[in-house]
């Protein structure tokens, strides 16, 4: 096998590390404003999740970086064009059905790829993968219960769903694009475009339980994976980095 | 100088900073105490990713055994095997339910196949209080990510489910 550029496994860390924090920051926003306190506190631990995820996945960037920028430097000193997230983790959550389909689909692509990463040469990459499984496991039942109550639900929720699934839909494809520093790290990684008929294999029978038709695919591939973001991820960032920004190196 | 085994009898009394009814042992989080020359090697894994707990019980891991007369400490962290409540042992267990937590009813799914999203059979942990299978959810996830919520359906009392992970 060829020898592995580091470059490469940290490019392949920022998409997953930045993914998990920008939609672990998303619902956080959910904070006290969700319908029940039960799917408030849903929301919040979900997000903890996600961002303990990213911290295994920023750190393990940061080191092999070695230029000493840590987690929170990744996380809280990089500006949108160094952010490396799929696009469909920062869009605006929306109303709270928007919101549980986006776990649903973003829960489904995390455990079709923990599964494939459990299995890679790279050990350290392997063991958050395991680990992180098991939680993505529990967010998907979560997204999966809540999408076939509201898709298949009152004539209301069930147009909100549509409108939701119609929107976000056209944000998937980028989940399963490969490009070549996937190519690169063939073994280390799986191809994304290997995924896609697992994570149908999930996806699909959630919204047919939901009633929910699924849209003709969108001829657009969002890339914000590749650094190229849509208007959201901006005022996302500077309300996430506010306060390391207007006081570097504050901690408590 | 502690002994491996002195190490081990001090973190049996360091509570989890969470369920401080558990001690760091009984949570199976302490994977593994050894020497390396005159450092004392921690081995701890975390639970959950996102714990907020993690950072509070390498703190107190420290300082028990620094206050024990341990000497220089080693932690580090590991990460597989992934941690699983698998490993609380049957004194926690009986601890959580004395605490009004239910223990979790079954292994964690070890298998890919062994798993489904939908049309999984709902579960009816035993209300730690009254012992009845009379339960229902009122929520996958409780006051921390480790935990669902239910209700006993014949005390009338919610109570907290330790999710098998």
């Amino acid at each position: 096998m060829a020898e592995i550029d580091n470059k490469d496994l940290i490019e392949y860390l920022l998409r997953l590390g930045d993914s998990t924090l920008v939609l672990g920051q998303r619902l956080s926003e959910w904070c006290g404003h969700a319908p029940a306190i039960e799917e408030d506190i849903a929301l919040t631990n979900t997000a903890l999740d996600l961002i303990g995820q990213a911290r295994q996945l920023l750190s393990y960037a940061g080191e092999l970086e070695g230029s000493g920028r840590d987690e929170d430097a990744l996380a809280f000193l990089r500006d949108e064009l160094e952010f490396h997230n799929l696009t469909l983790t920062e869009l605006d959550g929306g109303d709270f059905g928007r919101t549980v389909l986006r776990v649903l689909l973003f829960a489904a692509y995390q455990v079709v790829l923990w599964q494939a990463l459990q299995r890679s040469t790279d050990a350290r990459l392997a063991a958050i993968a395991e680990k992180s499984l098991k939680e993505s496991r529990y967010h998907l039942r979560y997204g999966a219960d809540w999408v076939v109550r509201l898709g298949d639900g009152t004539e209301e929720s069930h147009r909100r769903m549509q409108a939701a699934l119609e929107y976000l839909w056209s944000f998937t494809a980028e989940l399963f694009d490969r490009d070549e520093v996937e190519a690169r790290l063939a073994g280390v990684v799986p191809a994304s475009d290997s995924l896609r008929s697992a994570w149908e294999g999930i996806v699909l029978p959630v919204l047919a339980e939901a009633t929910l038709p699924v849209p003709i695919a969108a001829g657009c591939l969002s890339r914000g994976k590749y650094g190229i973001h849509s208007e959201a991820l901006g005022p996302l960032l500077a309300q996430m980095q506010f306060l390391q920004r207007a006081y570097p190196g504050g901690n408590w | 100088m502690l002994t491996i085994a002195q190490a081990w009898a001090v973190l049996h009394q360091v509570p989890d900073p969470e369920i401080p009814v558990l001690s760091l042992c009984d949570l199976g989080i302490v994977r593994d105490i050894r020497r390396h020359g005159a450092d004392l090697q921690v081995t701890l894994t975390p639970t959950y990713s996102g714990c907020p707990a993690t950072e509070v019980i390498e703190a107190s891991v420290r300082d028990a055994l620094t206050a024990a007369g341990a000497g220089p400490l080693r932690l580090s962290t590991q990460l597989s095997p992934a941690w699983t409540t698998d490993w609380i042992s049957e004194e926690g267990r009986r601890k959580l339910r004395e605490y009004g937590i239910a223990p979790p009813e079954h292994r964690a799914e070890t298998s890919e196949d062994g798993w489904q999203i939908l049309h999984f059979t709902p579960l009816h942990p035993a209300c730690p209080r009254c012992g009845s299978k009379h339960s229902e959810r009122l929520s996958q996830f409780g006051a921390t990510a480790c935990k669902a919520l239910y209700r006993c359906q014949d005390c009338r009392e919610p109570f907290e489910y330790f999710k098998p992970i």
